[in-house]
């Protein structure tokens, strides 16, 4: 009673630090004072998932049968399908035609050539974009043309447009179904947010079974890690149309399927356009990572690179993968843009089908008589691939020290305790912090969702791996919070740099992930400082966007009024623009962790032992279930963390009195 | 032009538009509605079920070309009472009848082509599709009619210069000011020719000064095309420069029906007399509501004025006078006579 007292009337950051200190070691106490199960996982919670989603996955591929046909034979089937579309663009775009075997073959018609299409990519940039647009366009064709990687860049365009389109379409009738009955809303949602979490490598696993190795089962994981964003965008685009429009459709007699085609879907265009951005993206980022199982193009050069500790050779491709993302990502946020926003043609403007139709014709014919504008000339590509790999050996001589002490004061020091001392915490103890964190933050009904989540993870076993993934979250985050939200808070204040620093935290965010781990290995090597560099790298660009969006977002008026009563340049930032940006601040926390995840799995490539490390084993050794429920754990991280950041971010915006009781 | 539908108020007349004991209570439906005792439930009834009404037992008329305005504060169901005359909003209870017919009898088929023909309707922010041109918008009525493209372009064209947009037919809305956008709305509205228009809160989202041009527009509108108009406002000096009568609502009732003049000579209620108490009444009240009869010493002299005009519009002319001036109707018949002091009496609000 008297202790409770007192800690009332310390100040409140002083009373929190002492419940928590409190609750750590009161659980503490308990789970290793209390039965040996309480610190080590006893066997009977645990169960053979994985076995048991491995075996029925494979049985099901291999075995199952639906109406006297295998189901191997029916993927394998519309793997072959779906392959036609590919081999079809990869044809237009990248390869052409052969005709001839073995040694003897010859191109008979070849692809369109750079020429052709670099300018078409550059004539739509000038049209939605102007010249800016153009320019940087323009500079990535060069790059792209110039270091020799045009044919793999445009493999993995191929792939990319393919499975945008099928994703799109396959978006826009599931987007539209959840906007007309709420049940079927509700189904997806479900689906979707789960789907959402699950890592980029778990999407391989399934497809690799039931399409094999090859651009199709590339194509399926791919569409399926881009559909959720899609129906999601879709569902959302088509809730913001306004009541009036709507109403003005019912009035003017539209029909049912009226309303629908000519007032909701043009009306929601925009935003639907804004999604398909998101999806592009986030096709790019799966179609290079799918060169794992098999979709070739760029990402192929990357994690050949990669495995051949080229980094040379990985930079170039890297950047490659960068050129190719920032036109396609600047390019289709014009073009959604000028969707949202109609803008009159002037007169005597070509329709600008007709002015790249006209372009191809006389580029093709360019092509034909001038060869050089076909094929790039082998001696004229330019290669900095020894540069850099000559510049990894310098730096790897000439620093070696400093690096290396560095590497081995982060990792013994900073990073091993810390992750000794989550392993080493009783599992239960664990839980148990999180049921009293998660009730604080959002009641009963938070603590069990979350804990039932925990309790997940330790029953499929790979209790280990989730708090080495843990351990590798929280250092990233950290740091990327620690960098990100300074550099934010410093941009908030300077509204000139901020459409500069936009377009940089855009750009950084569309690449790929597999980027990311390039400067990291370069550097440190492969290992968990290489990991935590490239993760951390990955997830500033978030910290950095909410925390100025944030700090820039208060009030003018509460500005105003803090000057007026005369607070300092402290005093104003202390109680009025932290406090105003907190919820924003606390999404952006919970956004950098979002990414932290993505990109964790990815870093399991330079040599993590955590849940990432567990599905590229499961991957490489076909491991289904391991796969799967390694992924699905990792998911569950992420909800968890999802759910704590959400409630705490709810809290932080409903101010309500404390009830007097 | 082929679209003008002869204005008449004959008194035996079918009335355009006519709506008895509407009833919009959100919460419940029809036959529930019926069942727990209709309109003659009591407040704390309604309010226990924890329905809500937004519309309560409203009835009018609405005479062929008249400009109808319903008049109220946010909240107060004028948007609901629109949406229920146009079944946008199923009202809960009440009859609409449509040149006789019965509105709410009307199924899915016969409602998509009472409304593709004889309807049209206004929005408070626009509601023009940002994909189409304007063209494309104005056209938008015909193309859903499924008629040719020639056709309903041109009609739409027309529709445009009648507005006075000409030369922006392929600008898209987000290139045009608010004050062009309503145009397009209006233009749009007008395109199928229908009999009944309908407008929300038209000129609410607009500047001042845009919202005076339009309401001239309006009126000019109206003279040409004698449209049978149901108009909402909160804007009492709006309803007052537009109407022809004016439905002020309060929650969710319809406390008074009358011309402008009615409403600020006689106000039914604190309710209206606290709406009208501000309202200038030499810009509502008419020269032909203050005179009297002929005596034998009054004569036609140099003052005539109109019995139609307001009292504003005439005081210059009857500030020097010292006889009494005479009254005349549109055919010049004189009807009657008013003095000076009374009308100056009048003015100053004395009266």
């Amino acid at each position: 009673m008297s202790l409770a007292l007192r800690i009332d009337n310390l100040p409140h950051i002083a009373r929190s630090s002492v419940k928590c200190v409190v609750a750590v070691v009161a659980m503490a106490l308990i789970t290793n004072l209390g039965p040996g199960w309480l610190s080590t996982i006893p066997d009977w919670l645990m169960f053979p998932v994985s076995d048991i989603v491995g075996d029925s996955l494979t049985w099901f591929a291999r075995e199952a049968t639906i109406g006297g046909i295998a189901v191997q034979e029916i993927t394998r089937g519309f793997a072959g399908l779906i392959d036609k579309p590919i081999e079809a663009a990869v044809v237009v775009l990248a390869d052409g035609l052969f005709k001839g075997r073995g040694l003897d073959v010859t191109q008979s018609v070849p692809p369109l050539s750079w020429l052709a299409l670099g300018g078409a990519a550059i004539i739509v940039a000038h049209r939605f974009g102007g010249s800016a647009l153009a320019l940087t366009t323009s500079i990535c064709v060069a790059f792209l043309v110039s270091f020799g990687l045009w044919q793999n860049a445009m493999i993995t365009l191929s792939n990319v447009l393919v499975s945008v389109i099928l994703a799109t379409l396959l978006g826009l009738v599931l987007g539209i179904w959840s906007f007309r009955s709420t049940h079927v809303e509700n189904v997806t949602r479900g689906i979707m947010n789960v789907m959402q979490t699950v890592p980029i490598f778990a999407y391989l696993i399934p497809t690799l079974l039931l399409f094999g190795y090859g651009p199709s089962a590339a194509l399926v994981a791919t569409v399926a890690y881009a559909l959720p964003p899609m129906v999601h965008n879709t569902v959302l685009a088509l809730k913001s149309v306004p009541a009036e429009t709507i109403e003005c459709g019912r009035m003017t007699g539209c029909t049912q399927r009226q309303l629908l085609w000519q007032v909701q879907l043009p009306t929601a265009l925009g935003k639907i356009a804004v999604g398909l951005n998101q999806s592009i993206m986030m096709t790019l980022n799966m179609v290079i990572i799918a060169s794992m199982i098999g979709a070739g193009g760029l990402g192929f050069d990357v994690l050949k690179a990669l495995r051949k500790l080229d980094i040379g050779g990985g930079l170039e491709a890297g950047m490659g993968i960068v050129a190719l993302a920032i036109i396609l990502d600047r390019t289709s946020q014009a073009i959604a843009k000028r969707a949202a926003h109609g803008k009159h043609r002037e007169p005597g403007q070509w329709p600008i089908w007709k002015v790249v139709g006209l372009w191809l014709v006389i580029a093709t014919g360019i092509a034909y008589i001038f060869e050089p504008a076909q094929a790039w000339p082998k001696d004229y590509v330019i290669s900095t691939a020894v540069f850099w790999n000559d510049l990894v050996t310098w730096i790897n001589i000439e620093w070696f020290d400093v690096l290396d002490a560095f590497r081995t004061f982060a990792l013994l020091e900073v990073m091993r305790p810390f992750r000794d001392a989550l392993a080493a915490a009783p599992w239960s103890m664990m839980i148990g912090l999180l049921a009293i964190g998660a009730y604080a933050l959002g009641g009963a009904r938070l603590a069990i969702y979350c804990v039932a989540l925990a309790l997940a993870i330790v029953m499929t076993g790979y209790w280990g791996p989730a708090m080495n993934s843990l351990y590798l979250i929280l250092i990233s985050v950290t740091l990327a919070v620690i960098m990100g939200f300074p550099v934010g808070f410093w941009l908030a204040s300077r509204p000139q740099l901020q459409t500069a620093a936009n377009l940089t935290l855009d750009t950084l965010q569309t690449l790929p992930t597999l980027v990311y781990l390039l400067p990291a290995v370069m550097l440190f090597r492969i290992g968990d400082v290489s990991a935590v560099i490239a993760v951390t790298l990955y997830a500033t660009a978030p910290a950095i966007r909410y925390a100025m969006i944030g700090m820039s977002q208060v009030p003018v008026a509460r500005l105003e009024a803090a000057q007026i009563s005369g607070c300092t340049r402290w005093q104003t930032l202390r109680w009025i623009r932290f406090p105003a940006a907190l919820p924003t601040l606390l999404v952006g926390v919970n956004q950098t962790i979002m990414m932290a995840f993505s990109m964790l799995i990815i870093a399991a490539l330079v040599g993590t032992k955590d849940l990432g490390q567990e599905i590229l084993i499961a991957l490489n050794r076909s491991l289904v279930g391991q796969g799967i429920v390694a992924g699905l754990c990792v998911a569950c991280l992420a909800l968890i963390a999802d759910a704590l950041l959400k409630a705490g971010a709810a809290r932080a915006v409903t101010h309500r009195h404390k009830k007097e009781d | 032009m082929a679209n003008d539908i002869p204005a008449s108020q004959d008194s035996n007349d079918v009335p355009m538009l006519s709506c008895q004991g509407i009833w919009k209570v959100f919460g419940t439906n029809k036959s529930e509605f019926e069942r727990s005792g209709g309109p003659d439930m009591r407040d704390q009834e309604l309010a226990r079920r924890g329905w809500t009404v937004a519309v309560r037992d409203a009835s009018f008329d609405v005479a062929r070309g008249e400009v109808f305005v319903i008049m109220g504060l946010s909240g107060s169901g004028k948007s609901t009472v629109v949406r229920c005359l146009s079944r946008l909003i199923e009202p809960t209870n009440g009859n609409i009848l449509v040149e006789g017919e019965d509105l709410l009898a009307a199924n899915e088929a016969q409602l998509l082509d009472i409304r593709r023909r004889k309807m049209g309707m206004v929005f408070q922010h626009f509601a023009l599709l940002p994909n189409r041109d304007v063209l494309g918008n104005v056209a938008f009525p015909l193309q859903v009619q499924n008629i040719e493209r020639s056709k309903r372009e041109e009609r739409a064209r027309e529709m445009i210069s009648l507005v006075g947009l000409e030369g922006r037919e392929k600008f898209f809305p987000d290139e045009l000011s608010g004050g062009q956008q309503q145009r397009v709305g209006i233009a749009r509205s007008l395109a199928s020719n229908p009999a009944i228009w309908f407008l929300d809160e038209p000129f609410s989202a607009l500047d001042p000064l845009i919202r005076a041009d339009l309401q001239d527009e309006l009126l000019r509108l109206q003279k040409q095309l004698h449209k049978t108009t149901v108009f909402i406002t909160h804007d009492l000096d709006e309803a007052i420069k537009i109407a022809d009568r004016i439905a002020i609502m309060d929650q969710g009732r319809i406390v008074q029906i009358g011309s402008p003049e009615d409403l600020v000579l006689n106000p039914g209620s604190d309710y209206v007399k606290r709406f009208v108490k501000n309202v200038p009444r030499s810009k509502v009240v008419r020269v032909s509501s203050i005179l009297r009869d002929a005596t034998s010493s009054d004569s036609v002299g140099d003052i005539v004025v109109k019995a139609n005009d307001r009292l504003a519009d005439v005081a210059p002319k009857i500030g020097g006078s010292t006889q009494s001036i005479a009254i005349q109707d549109d055919k010049g018949v004189t009807l009657g006579y008013v003095d000076r002091d009374k009308f100056v009496r009048v003015l100053a609000g004395v009266v």
